[in-house]
């Protein structure tokens, strides 16, 4: 347990520490959702109705922003040879990571979120419902992104590769993530579509990380 | 001042065979290592030596050939090409987080006596990205400290230190296998190892390729 917690708070020290990775995600959260009402027009029936959709979207990018350097430093400088070494298990170190990963972009993309919500003139009442599909959504893309960073591992333009690879993996979340938000707003319960995402965590959180594991041993061999 | 007998454990390699990028490395490779045992590996660049290391480290598993290490799966020390130093890491925070990745709770006592082990007083509040590559070896030899490694599997310690580093290293070698461990270790730069068996493994290179 001490090694768990000894990761994650080195990866939260790093990132905050270099600080410009967190505000780059953000920022590019922020510009991606004000560039729609700039594109589609300043027409708030239809920003309103499109709103949970164009949340999701970038939400779900900014969260690739960070992905590909998940383990591609650690990588690089010997550090990931360590960690293998370590007696805490892969599994358990991919999970670390993840979590620093989600607490250093998923959290603050929920913190923000209403704000987002508010400017594209998103009704008030369906704001807790995107904050709480958010809530389930991120850590299921962050564990997702893990394995996709993993599989990447030593390959020249990752970075693209690495979309290619995950964005078709998260659909899944950003379908139920935004019919949760539609179903509130048009007077349903959001009910089911938070269950099913509250799935998919339940069957990312044991399996992304055995299978980002697996694709790290691979990598190093 | 003597240090403390670590467990007796022992090394022994019979016909290991490494393929690396579809190219079988070495073959037919057997060696043994008992308690305060030296082994050195020489060959030319791309005869396997690192490749043996991160072998015998866990790190890749054998193609043919079987490693028998009767120590605790834990007690294995590996030094790599990289130091792993985060340049954002301060040696100190560096050497916390590898104590607790290493299992082992080394109190600021153990972390300080790490320190000193390399010369690196002075510098401990440094960040990593301050230190010269001769620094960063050193931080990175300081892990051998931590947590008491049974065997030190050691590829090019000597990259980039000083004369004064090399034969501080020296010293902490012939320790550590006064105390019963083990070295394993590939080097171009003759460091001074008395018994020191020698793996050529130039005279293992696989004939014909796959």
């Amino acid at each position: 347990m001490s090694a768990f917690l000894a990761l994650l708070s080195r990866d939260l020290r790093l990132a905050l520490r270099s600080g410009g990775d967190v505000v780059a995600v953000l920022a590019f959260f922020v510009i991606t959702v004000v560039l729609f009402p700039l594109g589609v027009g300043p027409e708030l029936a239809l920003l309103g109705r499109i709103a949970a959709g164009v949340v999701w979207v970038a939400a779900l990018l900014a969260t690739l922003l960070a992905l590909d350097r998940l383990f591609a430093q650690d990588y690089e400088d010997g550090s990931l040879d360590l960690l293998m070494l370590s007696p805490l298990p892969l599994e358990a170190a991919v999970l670390a990571k993840a979590l620093a990963h989600w607490l250093l972009t998923g959290l603050p993309l929920i913190l923000l979120s209403p704000l987002m919500a508010a400017m594209l003139g998103l009704e008030a009442k369906v704001w807790p419902v995107l904050a709480l599909s958010l809530l389930l959504g991120t850590p299921c893309l962050s564990l997702i992104g893990a394995v996709g960073s993993a599989l990447t591992l030593g390959a020249r333009r990752g970075g693209a590769l690495l979309a290619l690879l995950i964005l078709p993996l998260f659909v899944p979340v950003l379908i139920f993530g935004a019919a949760a938000v539609e179903a509130v707003a048009t007077g349903l319960t959001a009910r089911p579509h938070l269950l099913l995402l509250g799935g998919c965590l339940a069957a990312a959180l044991p399996l992304a990380p055995i299978a980002a594991a697996a694709a790290i041993r691979q990598a190093q061999s | 001042m003597p240090e403390p007998r670590l467990t007796a454990a022992s090394l022994a390699a019979t016909d290991l065979a490494c393929l690396r990028g579809g190219r079988l490395v070495f073959a037919g490779l057997s060696f043994r290592l008992g308690p305060g045992g030296a082994l050195v590996l020489t060959g030319p660049n791309g005869s396997g030596k690192s490749s043996l290391l991160r072998l015998v480290a866990g790190l890749v598993p054998a193609f043919a050939g079987t490693l028998d290490w009767t120590g605790a799966p834990g007690s294995i020390a590996y030094l790599g090409h990289q130091d792993a130093v985060k340049p954002a890491l301060t040696v100190r925070e560096a050497l916390r987080v590898w104590a607790a990745l290493a299992g082992v709770g080394a109190g600021e006592g153990a972390v300080d006596a790490a320190i000193a082990a390399v010369g690196l007083e002075g510098l401990d509040d440094l960040p990593g990205r301050y230190l010269s590559a001769g620094q960063r070896r050193r931080l990175a030899l300081a892990r051998l400290e931590l947590g008491r490694a049974a065997l030190w599997l050691l590829d090019e310690p000597t990259l980039g230190l000083d004369a004064a580093s090399v034969a501080r290293l020296e010293a902490r070698i012939a320790r550590h296998r006064a105390a019963g461990g083990l070295v394993m270790l590939a080097t171009h730069v003759p460091l001074a190892l008395d018994g020191a068996g020698r793996l050529a493994l130039e005279d293992y290179a696989a004939e014909a390729p796959l």
